[in-house]
């Protein structure tokens, strides 16, 4: 056992719960303590675990649950600490509360692929104060120090064989007394649940349509409102008229709302049905001409003048004016829906004096504050209850609050008290913004003699993401948002001269992290112009980069074990290539080797292999499923997705024009984790960003036509 | 009024004819297993069962199920429920969840016809259904298990 001393503004708070339990939590200090700090209603009674006397442990998750696993995950750190029987663990979800802000970000969030690394340590602390303390409990009861005491499963055995007290008989007794001063925490070796591939607590109800999510939220006397929104983005409600929307059976109301007007109903249809026959005129604004076409060219054009200096090695400029063999090449990427199966919605209780919300959301502080602040009540007035999230991937994460302060919105131009739901059908949710930004990329690169890149110049043109959100200050540094340029500015590879800029466009293209976020797309043009470089020089695109990751022990790690695990220079059957890319994101590393093939102008994947480093971690079962799925979601953006802009609207509208890989198209994939010992990273994005310059060096080695413009289509390869 | 059967039991409803079968379960019966994804039958996470054969509700106006026999992932026979839910237990194939009742709906689907799928009858079966979060490596898996967990119980 190893002991550490809780910090100095740790402390543990205890109560009796409800049940006559035991109901423990740990404080610990948070980033934006001075804002909480001023209302101190927010201290609720606070918990991580709770045991009851029918031996059920419960345990609070601080992470919203969108298909990562974190109901499974964190519940396992902590009750691997508590020496609980895994049979009685259930999870529940936090409340909006400082003690469940992120340690990642000192905010209720789940993003940035930090929910378990970020939370392991404190679940640990928890989990183990909660063992000392009920073995404390058995001690005192049978008058022996606690010392001669043992937890194991559920049960505190003492020094005599007959000595042996279930947790949930202790749990009285346990809440009356003081938390230890000292937490000892297992040595890893001890763990019994950290690291075992266990099945996920969620997956009953997943099976059997019991899972709730924010859709299925259900209230007496609630109204299910739609909203026609604007077409154009900053486009302004001139006039509309709501007589033949309120003439359809079941429509109770239309209101006006800073988005649009909202058609509430007794249900769905009627509320769609109603927002059908509004008869709504709009001013277009700045963007009413804006395309896809337009926006190209403006973005070639910036992208031939200086940036912002991200990085810079050497001269990479004098060094390619002297080059004796140069490539240049320009990448571009569209905008992307975040495309979540289930799409966004909110529903809100709305009284003179409080506020209740239902909603799966990644970001429960900046949510209910702006909730607060738009039903003109207090935050504490303000409660959220995180359903489960049918998908996330960035987008129920937004610093601005876009789709609760809208059903605020409706419910308060209803009037208090309304109960209300809003949803977005999927063409709301692909046409309401908040894209993973479009980039235009241009790169310049040479090699040397002996056919090694020798020069590297890389200018990013697009917008920024933090730019005029809450998170500037934290995230843009020198003009660069350090989102647009990650992944691009670090690359690890021994260039000698490297120069990478940033060249921010402003644009009123509602645009959010996506799944991976800067690493989306750089990623894609830096490893798929890595090969275009290996090919200028002769060389093979995994020794190429063995050789340039010399010193990169984690990244050449994963590369070594993708590409032999792969077969990589084993023969393929006739007409398929491979393709290689290694890529760090999140504080992991994952290496990943594509089989393709391409038929009559279509893209055929074949079979992926992943090979990922992400430090210690906790179920090997969940890191498989992320990777799986990462790879699913980067090679469905590659084959298939795009939004495209024409008199300023969006052209595609669902899933007939904005395609998902499906089950006939899905490869074999298959993952192996490196086992290591270095500090834990993330799980849920680091797959995202190889598959798809993967897919590209597969499809050159294939055809030996260079990709450099997503999504892929053969008739625009170079 | 229209009158059909819903997981065995008899409703009639009083609903605006093209009101899809999808609202109807959701918002008049309360069954809210069955999912809303795309509107236009492209996802699939809205399928449920009519007369036995998997179809996706989002599109059929109740004016048109009168007197037919819906089952929806409530209503799931054992027969069917138990081996596919076992194997999609052990299989762990959820992720976020949100398009697993059509996902077992098609699953259902296949399995009722053919006891001992392929993973080509696998793919025309499910490629209607999409999961976002891709969990389609182990759907194929979970449907293979609940058809040898069917066979070995002497189920049909």
């Amino acid at each position: 056992m190893s002991a550490t001393t809780i910090g100095r503004r740790e402390f543990i708070k205890l109560t009796i719960g409800a049940s006559g339990g035991l109901l423990i939590g740990l404080y610990l200090p948070t980033l934006d303590a001075k804002e909480e700090a001023a209302s101190p209603a927010e201290f609720a009674p606070n918990a991580f675990v709770r045991i009851a006397p029918d031996e059920s442990i419960t345990i609070i998750v601080n992470h919203s649950e969108m298909g990562q696993g974190v109901y499974t995950t964190l519940p396992m750190i902590l009750a691997d600490e508590l020496d609980a029987d895994w049979r009685n663990v259930r999870f529940e979800s936090a409340p909006v509360d400082p003690v469940y802000n992120s340690p990642a970000f000192g905010m209720q969030a789940t993003g940035g692929s930090t929910s378990t690394w970020s939370s392991f340590d404190p679940m640990r602390k928890a989990g183990a104060a909660a063992r000392a303390m009920l073995i404390a409990a058995a001690a005192e009861q049978w008058k022996v120090d606690a010392a001669e005491c043992r937890a194991a499963e559920g049960f505190v055995h003492g020094p005599s064989p007959e000595m042996k007290l279930s947790y949930g008989k202790l749990a009285e007794k346990a809440a009356l007394l003081k938390p230890p001063a000292e937490i000892a925490l297992k040595e890893p070796k001890d763990f019994y649940l950290i690291g075992k591939p266990l099945k996920r607590l969620d997956t009953p109800e997943k099976t059997n349509g019991k899972a709730v999510f924010g859709i299925d939220a259900k209230l007496p006397g609630m109204m299910v409102a739609l909203v026609a929104r604007a077409p154009v983005f900053g486009a302004k409600l001139k006039t509309w008229n709501s007589k033949k929307a309120e003439a359809v059976k079941g429509v109770r109301k239309v209101v006006e709302v800073p988005s649009g007007v909202a058609v509430l109903a007794d249900g769905f249809w009627a509320a769609y049905q109603g927002r059908d026959a509004l008869e709504i005129e709009w001013d277009e604004g700045a963007l009413a001409n804006f395309s896809s076409r337009s926006q190209r060219e403006e973005y070639a054009a910036l992208a031939e003048k200086p940036g912002l200096a991200a990085r810079k090695d050497g001269d990479a400029a004098t060094a390619l004016a002297g080059a004796p063999k140069k490539i240049e090449a320009v990448y571009e990427v569209p905008y992307l829906s975040h495309a979540m199966m289930e799409p966004l919605n909110c529903t809100v209780d709305l009284r003179s004096d409080s506020c209740e919300i239902w909603t799966g959301t990644q970001f429960q502080t900046g949510d209910r504050a702006a909730a607060a602040q738009i039903a003109g009540l207090k935050p504490e007035s303000v409660q959220l209850h995180t359903t489960f999230l049918g998908g996330g991937f960035g987008r129920r994460g937004n610093p601005m609050a876009d789709f609760v302060s809208e059903a605020v919105h409706v419910a308060k131009a209803a009037g208090a008290p309304a109960k209300v739901k809003v949803i977005w059908t999927r063409e709301d949710d692909m046409h309401g913004g908040y894209y993973r930004p479009a980039y235009l990329h241009a790169i310049e690169g040479s090699v040397d003699a002996g056919g090694m890149p020798h020069a590297w110049s890389h200018r990013i043109v697009g917008q920024s993401i933090a730019a005029g959100t809450p998170f500037e200050g934290a995230l843009v540094k020198n003009g660069i948002d350090e989102t647009s340029v990650e992944g691009a500015a670090d690359i690890p590879y021994a260039i000698p001269n490297i120069q990478v800029e940033y060249q921010p466009v402003k644009l009123a293209v509602p645009v959010l992290w996506w799944r991976s976020v800067g690493h989306s797309h750089n990623a894609f043009v830096v490893e798929s112009f890595l090969d275009e470089l290996a090919a200028a020089g002769g060389k093979d695109p995994y020794e190429l980069r063995r050789t340039l990751l010399a010193k990169h022990p984690r990244e050449l790690g994963v590369l070594n074990l993708a590409a032999e695990k792969a077969g990589w220079g084993r023969r393929l059957v006739k007409g398929r290539g491979r393709g290689i890319a290694v890529h760090a994101s999140f504080g992991s590393y994952v290496a990943e080797v594509v089989e393709a093939s391409v038929e009559g102008g279509d893209v055929r994947v074949h079979r992926v292999v992943c090979a990922v480093d992400c430090g210690g971690f906790v179920n090997p079962q969940i890191i498989e499923q992320q990777l799986q799925g990462a790879v699913v979601f980067g090679l469905t953006a590659a084959l298939y997705g795009e939004l495209t802009f024409e008199k300023g609207r969006v052209q595609q509208s669902n899933f007939n024009d904005y395609q998902m890989l499906r089950m006939a198209e899905c490869p074999e994939i298959e993952v192996h984790i490196v086992q290591s010992k270095e500090k834990m990273g993330g799980i849920g994005e680091p797959g995202v960003p190889p598959s798809a310059p993967a897919l590209v060096n597969a499809i050159f080695q294939a055809t030996g036509k260079r990709i450099r413009k997503l999504p892929i289509r053969m008739s625009e390869a170079a | 009024m229209i009158s059909f059967t819903v997981n065995g039991k008899p409703v009639s409803l009083d609903a605006d004819a093209s009101m899809p079968l999808l609202w109807a379960l959701r918002d008049l019966l309360g069954l809210t297993g069955t999912k809303f994804g795309c509107g236009i039958a492209q996802c699939g996470a809205c399928t449920v069962h009519i007369d036995g054969e998997a179809t996706r509700s989002c599109v059929t106006p109740v004016s048109s199920i009168a007197g037919k026999k819906i089952t929806t992932i409530e209503g799931l026979p054992p027969d069917l429920a138990n081996p596919i839910q076992q194997a999609w237990i052990e299989v762990d194939v959820p992720q976020c969840g949100y398009c697993q009742s059509g996902q077992i709906m098609s699953a259902a689907g296949l399995l009722r016809e053919k006891s001992k799928p392929t993973d080509k009858d696998i793919d025309d079966a499910m490629t209607g259904n999409i999961c976002r979060c891709g969990t389609y490596p182990r759907i194929r898996q979970a449907i293979h298990r609940a058809a040898e967990l069917m066979a070995t119980r002497g189920g049909k």
